[in-house]
């Protein structure tokens, strides 16, 4: 919402500086986004033009001596060539910036002559495109005074940024009592005087259907003449950005923003017979005033005459009905619109305007008469004519609460208001009269007893936002002063604060230091990825597809965070970055329900990235990533959230996405899937379009168990043996598909008191050892606990090691 | 005697010249071993007269002492040497580089790190942290946040639909963080102080708006919580966030459907200086937050009485308020992943946010 300085001063009387308005604008809530105090124009004097001489070098120059009205005559070169002697214009003196160019001036030498100045064109200030010769002005003009002064342009303009609770706040009069209530000066009396209308409106109106339009008032004014409004009203509309039509349009745009009231003309010579409101027809067709054909449908409000379609109800009118300076008989209507149905009509139709900002914020039931008679007065001051009575038809009324009823059937709401309600809600103590005063000045009225401690209060017709005692705590908040609230502490908490976060959280946190601390960086990738790649990884289902996604490839809700990962990592190897070590810890959606959204820690590597470092080293190169690195990493990230890692099974292969060799599942009993871990499959990484040793992991944070409730904190009794941990090494030849995993258990098993570990240290395989065959190598910590043990012992227990390691896995002994 | 002078002699020259263990060992041999030199002479004491074995006895014993030193001595000498070259030979060129500690390199991301700010300040006056889905419905997102159908507000928010499918309406991308007020005010009853950090999303995509972004919503609902702790504790928050010791922020009326009174808040700083930002000086007011007291509409959504209970909620940009704390220029750049952003904004795996240690001191 823009307006001028000026423009506010006819509806407030006040002292208040330019300042003082911007800053309480602000502080009341109509926050100003920009101000725009004209001091551009500022430097620019009007000046005349005494002699203008051919230049001695330049047919298209002249060189004019110039009266600035301070001191002797200037020299200027100038180009324009409707400079001459005796012209009045704007001047501009070197030193002043010249916005329209956007330049600096400075003494100039131009082919020879120099220029002391510039006499300016309106597109060099900026003030409209004109730019054949420079600015002409009546001779009588003022010599040596201000020309933004005196040709009305140094209105500052205001503009604030509205809240769409606030459709009072859509016309100048409104700000002005928001103003006067915060102290900052009179508000004018905005009554109309209706004007003498004779006859009835030969234009009758009938409303179809009356829940979307709630009034609607129309009145003929036969004989104007139209033409171009005048100078006052054509700088306002165009100080506020509007390009001034005629004066019908103008006025109609003028009290759009001078009442928040949008009015609509029609020339009534175009009209055919009377005017219906109704619902659009399916595939009905309407050429509107922007010069585009529009298709609507049901659930659309439209005017139409015997002919079709008039206007697109509260949004825009139709070319077809349209004034131009042909049109002598005109129709204003001022009526009104259902928010909803304005706002729904104006997105389906893309149709922005000024009248639909404001039907669809709801305009001031009560003004709709009052601003047929100000538009009518408008009118006839501009264009001349003679007015019939109004025509005025209602529909169902915009508000059915309360006694008290207006001309259009609005009922007035009321509000019951404790007068605590302010101190309770904000902690501002606003006395009495203080708090009642406020809410007068803007509009409300109090009814019934005002001495109670609850005072109740008639809303105003033109404030639909309020609703309740809270609405009116905030009114007598937002004008005593936000910044008079003091900043209060919350009830002290007199303890040590416990735990905050919860397990997940916690989980959340450290899975992503524990991950960052292995050399890896935390991505935050989108939520969508593209739909290809979302099938890839298991998901892609129609309920989990945008249905107006931002960009093709940003379409679907990810299954996974991998291909977002493995994406990352081939801009980063594309920019030269071919070694990159990239997690992620977020959501995946399995559904659109809200336990279908997982939380995930996800890593993947690609080229030499390895944990101790990448790339060529003197002391020993970085091997290519792979599946090893994926699956230290997804146990790293599961001991990180406390998974116990000590019962973790790997299980062979993964998802689809995996190479079916290279991968694993790791398990919690049975059913519980903590992670999967791997290298690519080759199709995958062809599908997503990427390339290079790559390998990655995902792991279910929120399929960790949570750890079971203690009573206490203390750890358990650590029992440290006196006798010496020795190490024992076998070493045996399977088949090549046993599982290192059955081995160690196997070995392990053998008696899980004295064996505390078993580690692979070797794996071999070789011709020697025989087709499809294989040696791991064992060494086994065995820390005696009661006794030393003797030889006999230990080979005893080495016997039951090797008979496990057969039993389970066929293996021999290697001699 | 000058027999034994020139003996003593001759021996301290073997000595000296003996160049490894072994050369010392034979001297040592043929002067002190059984046949030796000087046990020899040490024998012949046995057949000398008294008087002489009281001029060569003490002679000879000395002489004995001295080699026996002597050859000690050596052999420190010698092994001291043996070290010393031994060291040498190891030594290698330190300056080579090591590979660098995988916690040194690997980094947090910037919306991660400041979470864990704001989870450290919050949890210091006693709130807690609680989440909720990407994926919301309607109801939560809009109506019980009292946002009237086809109110104008609603279409501010660039809502994105998934495919409705069989459903009657379609489910949404969060637009904000404030539906996790009602699925709370559901859950729990009140005293509530929660703050909620997660994604939010919104159609909308230039150097300051992203499709996808963070939100830090808080709620406070108690029995006499107002604005004016409201002032207190964003004020606090602000101060301890951005680690200054004071700052001015401006709170001014605005308005959402789901709080009233509501509330915009700005703060003072300085921003001439390219790329940098000065809290509590200049004359720039920045747009920081939303917020306000709880709309009774709101409350009745979540079950609560308007007349019993009160409180207030407010909602601010997560990567809004890291982009202004720690200066990068351009919202996209979070999501891109590029390893040069990561590893420049980052932080290290090890640089903990608490109030005890300095949020990133």
């Amino acid at each position: 919402m823009k307006f001028t300085l000026s423009w506010l001063k006819d509806h407030l009387e006040t002292e208040a500086s330019l300042d003082e308005i911007v800053e309480k604008l602000t502080m009341i809530g109509l926050e100003v986004e920009s101000v725009d105090d004209k001091a551009s124009l500022k430097p620019f004097v009007i000046a005349k033009v005494l002699t203008a001489e051919q230049h001695p070098d330049a047919d298209r120059l002249r060189v004019l001596s110039v009266d600035t009205g301070s001191g002797a005559p200037v020299q200027v070169v100038c180009g324009a060539p409707n400079a001459r002697a005796g012209l009045v214009g704007a001047f501009a003196a070197p030193g002043t910036y010249v916005p329209g160019i956007d330049t600096m001036l400075s003494v100039g030498t131009i082919r020879g002559v120099e220029s002391r100045g510039m006499m300016c064109s309106e597109r060099e200030l900026m003030i409209s495109d004109e730019h054949d010769g420079i600015i002409d002005l009546p001779e009588d003009a003022p010599v040596g005074t201000s020309f933004a002064a005196w040709a009305k342009l140094d209105d500052p303009v205001i503009e604030i940024g509205l809240t769409p609770n606030r459709p009072d706040a859509t016309g100048v009069h409104g700000i002005a009592r928001d103003l006067a209530a915060a102290g900052l000066g009179t508000l004018k009396p905005g009554a109309v005087e209706p004007v003498d209308g004779k006859g009835e409106c030969p234009v009758k109106v009938t409303i179809e259907n009356p829940d979307m339009c709630p009034g609607f008032a129309l009145r003929l004014v036969r004989g104007v003449k139209n033409g171009p409004s005048p100078k006052w009203m054509q700088q306002r509309l165009i100080a506020i950005g509007l390009r001034p039509i005629n004066a019908l349009v103008d006025v109609t745009n003028y009290v759009t923003f001078d009442r928040g009231r949008p009015l609509h003309v029609f020339d009534a010579a175009k009209v055919k017979g009377n005017l219906t409101v109704r619902d659009a027809r399916a595939g009905e067709k309407v050429l509107a005033l922007d010069g585009r054909e529009y298709e609507l449908s049901p659930g659309m409000c439209v005017i139409a005459d015997e002919s079709g379609v008039e206007s697109i109800a509260g949004i825009m009118g139709g070319e077809l009905s349209g004034c131009d300076e042909n049109t002598t008989d005109v129709l204003i209507e001022s009526a009104l619109w259902d928010p909803l149905t304005t706002a729904r009509t104006g997105r389906d139709l893309g149709i922005i305007t000024d009248a639909r900002y404001r039907f669809e914020r709801g305009t001031d039931p009560e003004f709709m008469g009052a601003g047929l008679e100000l538009g009518t007065r408008l009118v006839m001051e501009l264009c001349g004519g003679q007015p019939t009575e109004p025509e005025v038809v209602l529909g169902n009324p915009t508000s059915k609460e309360g006694e008290i009823v207006g001309e259009t059937g609005h009922h007035y709401r009321e509000v019951d208001f404790p007068l605590a309600e302010t101190k309770r809600l904000t902690g501002l103590d606003v006395g009495r009269e203080e708090s009642v005063g406020i809410l007068n000045r803007l509009g409300f009225m109090p009814k019934g007893d005002k001495d109670g401690e609850t005072i109740r209060f008639v809303v105003p017709s033109w404030r639909p936002d309020v609703e309740g005692k809270a609405d009116l705590a905030e009114e007598v908040m937002r004008i005593h002063g936000v910044d008079r609230i003091d900043p209060q502490p919350m009830t002290a908490h007199n303890a040590v604060n416990g735990r905050t976060l919860t397990t997940l959280q916690v989980r959340t946190r450290t899975a992503k230091r524990a991950l960052a601390s292995r050399g890896m960086m935390e991505a935050v990738t989108w939520s969508f990825i593209p739909h290809e790649h979302a099938v890839l990884f298991g998901g892609g289902a129609e309920n989990m597809r945008l249905a107006n996604p931002i960009a093709a490839d940003m379409s679907d809700m990810r299954p996974s965070l991998l291909p977002g990962l493995l994406a990352a990592a081939q801009r980063n190897a594309n920019h030269g970055f071919a070694d990159v070590a990239l997690f992620e810890v977020s959501g995946t959606y399995e559904s659109d329900e809200p336990e279908g959204q997982r939380r995930v820690a996800a890593g993947v590597r690609r080229g030499t990235a390895r944990m101790d470092g990448q790339g060529r080293h003197w002391a020993g190169d970085a091997g290519e990533v792979g599946v090893f690195d994926a699956k230290a990493d997804a146990i790293a990230a599961l001991e990180a959230c406390g998974a116990p890692v000590a019962n973790l099974q790997i299980e062979p292969g993964g998802p689809d996405w995996y190479h079916p060799g290279r991968s694993g599942l790791i398990k919690l009993g049975p059913k519980n899937v903590l992670g999967t871990f791997g290298e690519f499959h080759p199709r995958t990484l062809e599908a997503l379009d990427v390339s290079g040793p790559l390998c990655g992991f995902e792991v279910f944070i929120d399929a960790v168990p949570e750890p079971k409730a203690k009573a206490t904190r203390t750890k358990p009794r650590l029992d440290i043996s006196p006798l010496q941990a020795v190490k024992r090494d076998f070493a045996f030849v399977v088949d090549r598909d046993v599982q290192a995993q059955t081995l160690t258990r196997a070995a392990a098993s053998a008696d899980r008191k004295l064996i505390t570990g078993v580690r692979v240290f070797d794996l071999f395989e070789g011709a020697s050892l025989g087709e499809g065959k294989k040696s791991l190598a064992i060494e086994v910590a065995i820390q005696p606990v009661e006794k030393t043990l003797t030889d006999e012992d230990f080979e005893a227990l080495a016997a039951k090691i090797v008979e496990n390691v057969t039993k389970q896995t066929g293996g021999v002994l290697r001699s | 005697m000058t027999d034994l002078k020139a003996l003593e002699e001759t021996l301290l020259a073997e000595i000296a010249a003996a160049g490894d263990e072994q050369a010392i060992e034979a001297v040592r041999v043929s002067a002190l071993g059984k046949k030796g030199s000087v046990s020899e002479r040490l024998k012949s004491l046995g057949s000398m007269t008294p008087e002489e074995r009281q001029s060569f006895g003490p002679a000879i014993n000395g002489l004995k002492e001295r080699i026996g030193s002597a050859l000690a001595a050596r052999r420190t000498e010698l092994r001291d040497a043996a070290i010393d070259a031994r060291l040498a030979r190891e030594t290698l060129d330190v300056t080579l580089p090591v590979r660098q500690s995988p916690a040194e390199r690997g980094r947090i991301h910037p919306i991660s790190q400041v979470m864990d700010e704001i989870a450290a300040i919050f949890g210091d006056l006693g709130f807690a942290i609680a989440e909720g889905p990407d994926i919301e419905t309607d109801y939560y997102n809009f109506t019980a946040l009292n946002f009237p159908e086809g109110h104008p507000a609603r279409e501010m928010h660039d809502t994105f639909f998934l495919q409705k499918g069989e459903r009657d309406q379609a489910r949404l991308l969060r637009t904000h963080t404030s539906p996790v007020q009602i699925r709370t005010m559901e859950a729990q009853k009140p005293p509530i102080r929660i703050v909620i950090p997660g994604k939010t999303y919104r159609c909308d995509f230039d150097a300051t708006h992203s499709p996808m972004f963070h939100q830090l919503e808080g709620l406070v609902i108690d029995k006499t919580a107002n604005v004016a702790n409201m002032k207190w504790v964003l004020e606090e928050f602000c101060k301890a966030f951005f680690e200054v010791p004071s700052l001015n922020m401006r709170f001014r009326p605005s308005f959402f459907p789901f709080t009233e009174p509501s509330l915009e808040v700005d703060i003072q700083c300085d921003r001439s200086r390219p790329g940098e930002v000065l809290f509590g000086q200049g004359s720039d007011w920045m747009e920081i937050l939303g917020c306000g007291m709880v709309h009774p509409n709101v409350l009745r959504f979540g079950g609560l009485d308007p007349d019993e209970y009160q409180g207030f909620a407010w909602g601010m940009g997560i990567d809004r308020i890291a982009m202004l704390k720690y200066g990068m220029p351009d919202l996209r750049a979070f999501f891109d992943a590029d390893v040069r952003w990561l590893s420049h904004y980052g932080f290290r795996p090890l640089d903990m946010p608490t109030l005890f240690g300095g949020l990133s001191a």
